[in-house]
């Protein structure tokens, strides 16, 4: 949580400041792993940041931890006032699309608050992307305050202060390697618990070279995913898990073939086939999944992914399955 | 190839917009632009369906369906019957 004292301020007005402590660090670690995924929250209200005045800027964001603690840190050496909604714990964007950082809940904060009475301008700095929820003309109209569109990142306030203007450049999102990266340890943490449990099935049914499938399907759709995201021809994400899912797929079901040299020629040459079956849907459905953690899939996109590409995924699985079922019981036969 | 990304919903009414530029500095990905004063969609491709623009059009220029794209989101919004799809 971030350190912030009661000072001589009125009481409704907590003070904050840039510093980012080694308390605030672990919170981001765990946020990052998704451990008490609810409850990194900053308490919603007034934050004086340095010692501003009524004329000193606005600048709001959600009562996220991560979301306020960057847009503190990047405020260095600034007074101002952090007004922070009730997003419920969820970042700028996210809340936007959900709909708790919006225009509704900034009226309601800037009345609860009184944010007329602390500063003497009627303007507030809010991050460009909260503007899938919050619409700046309705603000303007319902409580006098006129909204500005700060830039996509935090970090980049300080420049956009010097003269209110962002850069063409300020206002593109990106998702980088580094976006992409940070984005890992959520996504294995969130799939770690039905891996290992299929992991230890396909163990016990198909052997190690099985259990080793699971695994590696599961971290080619949540590791090598993000990282290769760029770089993996085609533009959907499924057919991109499908390709990914075969790079690591065919070799494995190539080593099993050669290692299974006791059976029937047919009785190897389908186990090939069933692993590049079951393996391959896997990984692309945790790809397709990703979608919601990128910063450019469209709804109507990822509806059509889902429609034309799940069907595929279902009968390749669901058949794999089969075959590998028929296999096992012939061996035990 | 098939490419799911390639069509999208968005809509410009040019004959309603007032050349504000709200549309350009809300969109994340310069789908707007504005040159001697003229607002244009240049790049409609590019939209994500966020809904920023429309919501931030004083004039009602700007239609799109807008929504979360997430499969995560949509799959379990089918599952349990849910209307509209969110994140979290």
């Amino acid at each position: 949580m971030p350190r912030f004292v009661k000072d001589n301020f009125s009481p409704s007005i907590r003070k904050a400041d840039s510093t980012i402590h080694f308390a605030n660090r672990w919170d981001h670690f765990l946020a990052r792993f998704g451990i008490r995924r609810n409850k990194h929250r900053v308490e919603p209200g007034v934050y004086a940041l340095g010692k501003p005045d009524g004329d000193s800027p606005v600048f709001v964001t959600a009562n996220y931890s991560l979301s306020f603690d960057a847009l503190r840190a990047a405020l260095k050496g600034i007074s101002g006032y952090i007004l922070v909604l009730d997003t419920r714990g969820i970042n700028v964007w996210c809340a936007a699309g959900k709909g708790t950082f919006s225009t509704d809940e900034l009226v309601r904060k800037i009345e609860q608050t009184s944010l007329d009475n602390i500063v003497r301008h009627r303007k507030l700095i809010l991050p460009q992307l909260g503007a899938t929820g919050v619409s700046a003309h309705e603000v303007k109209k319902r409580s006098g305050f006129l909204v500005e569109y700060g830039p996509v990142k935090a970090a980049d306030l300080p420049s956009y202060l010097e003269n209110r203007q962002a850069t063409p450049d300020m206002r593109r999102i990106k998702f980088t390697l580094k976006d992409r990266f940070i984005l890992i340890p959520v996504e294995v943490v969130g799939i770690l618990l039905p891996a290992l449990v299929a992991s230890v099935v396909a163990y016990f049914l198909g052997g190690l070279f099985a259990s080793i499938g699971v695994i590696g399907a599961v971290l080619a759709g949540t590791v090598a995913f993000p990282l290769l995201l760029p770089f993996l021809p085609t533009d959907n994400f499924s057919t991109k898990g499908f390709i990914l899912g075969w790079i690591f797929i065919f070799p494995l079901s190539l080593i099993v073939f050669l290692e299974s040299s006791t059976l029937e020629l047919w009785q190897r040459f389908l186990g090939l086939i069933s692993y590049n079956l079951v393996f391959p849907p896997i990984t692309a459905f945790l790809t397709l999944n990703f979608t919601g953690s990128t910063t450019y899939t469209s709804k109507s996109g990822v509806k059509k992914e889902i429609y034309t590409f799940i069907p595929v995924m279902a009968w390749m699985f669901g058949s794999g399955i089969l075959l590998a079922t028929g296999l096992i019981l012939i061996n035990l036969l | 190839m098939f490419n799911a990304y390639q069509i999208n919903t968005l809509v410009f009414d040019r004959n309603l917009c007032n050349h504000c530029r709200m549309c350009s500095i809300v969109c994340p990905h310069a789908v707007f632009q504005r040159t001697n004063g003229v607002v244009s969609m240049v790049h409609p491709e590019r939209c994500m369906e966020c809904g920023a623009c429309q919501l931030n059009c004083p004039t009602g220029a700007i239609t799109v369906d807008s929504g979360v794209g997430c499969a995560t989101a949509m799959i379990y919004a089918a599952l349990t019957g849910k209307k509209e799809a969110t994140c979290g």
